[in-house]
């Protein structure tokens, strides 16, 4: 097969977007726990 | 339940006669779209051939971004002294309510149309080769369907922060295809060809919208 | 509950690295278009998904409006976001694939320009989401939501009309697909709804977590006696 920057660039970006959003849920949840962690404790 | 159409006649002249007195929307939406009219011929220095091709969207987007002017002030107006709420815990049916409200606006952006119209016509050299009855059905057509959505999202953007930023984010996407008829239609009839499919796609789309928003209003209007 | 997500997970991944082997390897080689095509087999899948999830997105509105369950309130959120990402997802390969094959990064043909419309009405839900405070937003999400959807037919046949009086752009031969291609097709296809299934899985969780966490401020704002609430 080929190489075809095209085709890479498609699949490369395909997956940047999937991880970029799925990282933000993951920021986002980490920061949650902490929080409710320290509602807990007061 | 109370006659729903008294209760729309009753806001409905309540409305217009508000309107009289200060003539606010109307100045305000006629003076927007004059300044639309100027920056666009700066853009543009066209001749009677190309504008009959540009006309229709240009002359839409001034519509449509006046319209917005006026749509922001419908509901503003009932905040102020509460009146909203009273409507809301009064037995007044919220679809009179929201009839009223369409038909004022579609009175307001349809005065506008008719005092820019000639302006147009001036400043572009506008000469229509089919015939005009069929673009003021158009305009009636087209102007319905921002009004009906229009008074519905207005009604939907009070609720938010920043609700005039809200209205046009929400109005211009779901206006998008009527858009799209309304200035594929003006277009083709401009250049006197057939517009048939455009029309029956706005009219179909306004029977829709208009059902549709009528079924919502009163969520809309309640929602707590 | 909990384990089955990460075995979800492994299978998921799993499925994905297949997929792209089937993409890039078993798929034959296009003709005219060469493996610019494979393309293909993540651009289409994608699609499907962003629409499936629109389509729930819908669903569960409709049931939000006559229900008013939480539930499903959160589902038709998870499900705009996530398939506004598919969405993009679709709206970025898709000039990607256009400027080898038609010479062009973008044309207004119907397919892209229907795409960027309902990535449009998505993008206006979301807004709405964020922009509206408190307990009404599911009620107005659900409303925006039915007239988006609504608003769809009336997007396609419009789009479709306006397009068919101009020229097409040239798209590669149509015909009789090979049979690995569509199985390469179907098995991305099934990956990446498993992938958005698992996303949107996640994006439940944080929701629920979020709504908890609020409720948690609630209560310690009514509880702490220092507090201004009492």
């Amino acid at each position: 097969m080929k190489g075809n920057p095209y085709l890479f660039a498609a699949y490369a970006v395909t997956w940047i977007i999937h991880i970029a959003y799925i990282s933000t849920i993951v920021a986002r949840y980490s920061r949650l726990k902490r929080e409710i962690a320290e509602l807990k404790k007061k | 339940m109370s006659a729903p159409s008294g209760i729309t006649r009753v806001t409905l002249l309540k409305d217009l006669r508000l309107e009289w007195r200060s003539k606010d929307a109307v100045n305000s939406m006629l003076f927007f779209s004059l300044l639309v009219v100027v920056v666009f011929s700066f853009s543009f220095d066209p001749s009677a051939e190309e504008s009959r091709q540009i006309a229709g969207g240009l002359i839409w987007v001034a519509f449509l971004f006046a319209a917005v002017v006026a749509l922001n002030q419908t509901w503003a107006r009932e905040i102020r002294n509460q009146v909203l709420d009273a409507y809301r815990v009064s037995p007044a049916p919220a679809n009179s309510l929201f009839t009223a409200k369409v038909v004022g606006n579609f009175i307001f952006v349809s005065v506008l149309e008719a005092l820019m119209t000639p302006l147009f016509v001036v400043f572009y050299r506008l000469r229509s080769l089919g015939p005009v009855w069929q673009l003021a059905l158009v305009a009636a057509l087209g102007t319905w369907a921002l009004v009906v959505n229009g008074t519905f999202f207005a009604a939907m953007s009070l609720r938010t922060r920043s609700r005039e930023i809200m209205l046009p984010l929400l109005l211009f996407p779901i206006s998008i295809p009527a858009l799209l008829a309304m200035v594929q239609a003006t277009t083709a009839i401009l250049n006197g060809e057939g517009a048939r499919f455009w029309m029956a796609l706005l009219a179909s789309y306004d029977l829709v919208f208009t059902t549709v928003c009528l079924l919502l209003f009163e969520t809309v209007l309640n929602a707590e | 509950m909990k384990k089955a997500f990460p075995i979800l997970g492994v299978l998921t991944a799993i499925l994905l690295v297949y997929a792209l082997y089937q993409a890039l390897v078993v798929a034959p080689t296009e003709q005219t278009m060469g493996a610019v095509q494979r393309i293909f087999y993540y651009h289409v899948p994608s699609a499907w998904t962003a629409f499936l999830l629109f389509f729930i997105n819908f669903g569960s509105s409709v049931y939000y409006l006559i229900k008013r369950c939480a539930t499903a309130d959160i589902v038709a959120l998870v499900c705009a976001e996530v398939g506004v990402v598919f969405c993009t997802v679709v709206l970025i390969t898709g000039p990607i694939w256009a400027r080898p094959v038609w010479g062009i990064w973008w044309t207004w043909d119907m397919r892209l320009t229907s795409t960027l419309v309902l990535w449009l009405i998505y993008v206006s839900y979301l807004f709405l989401r964020r922009f509206s405070s408190g307990g009404q937003t599911p009620l107005l999400a659900a409303a925006l939501a039915v007239l988006g959807a609504l608003c769809v037919p009336f997007v396609y046949f419009s789009i479709w009309f306006f397009r068919t009086q101009h020229p097409q752009p040239v798209m590669g031969g149509g015909g009789s697909i090979d049979p690995r291609m569509m199985h390469a097709l179907l098995i991305n296809w099934l990956a990446f709804s498993c992938f958005a299934f698992l996303v949107c899985w996640s994006r439940y969780r944080l929701e629920k977590l979020s709504r908890e966490v609020d409720e948690a401020h609630a209560m310690q704002s009514l509880l702490d006696p220092g507090g201004r609430a009492l």
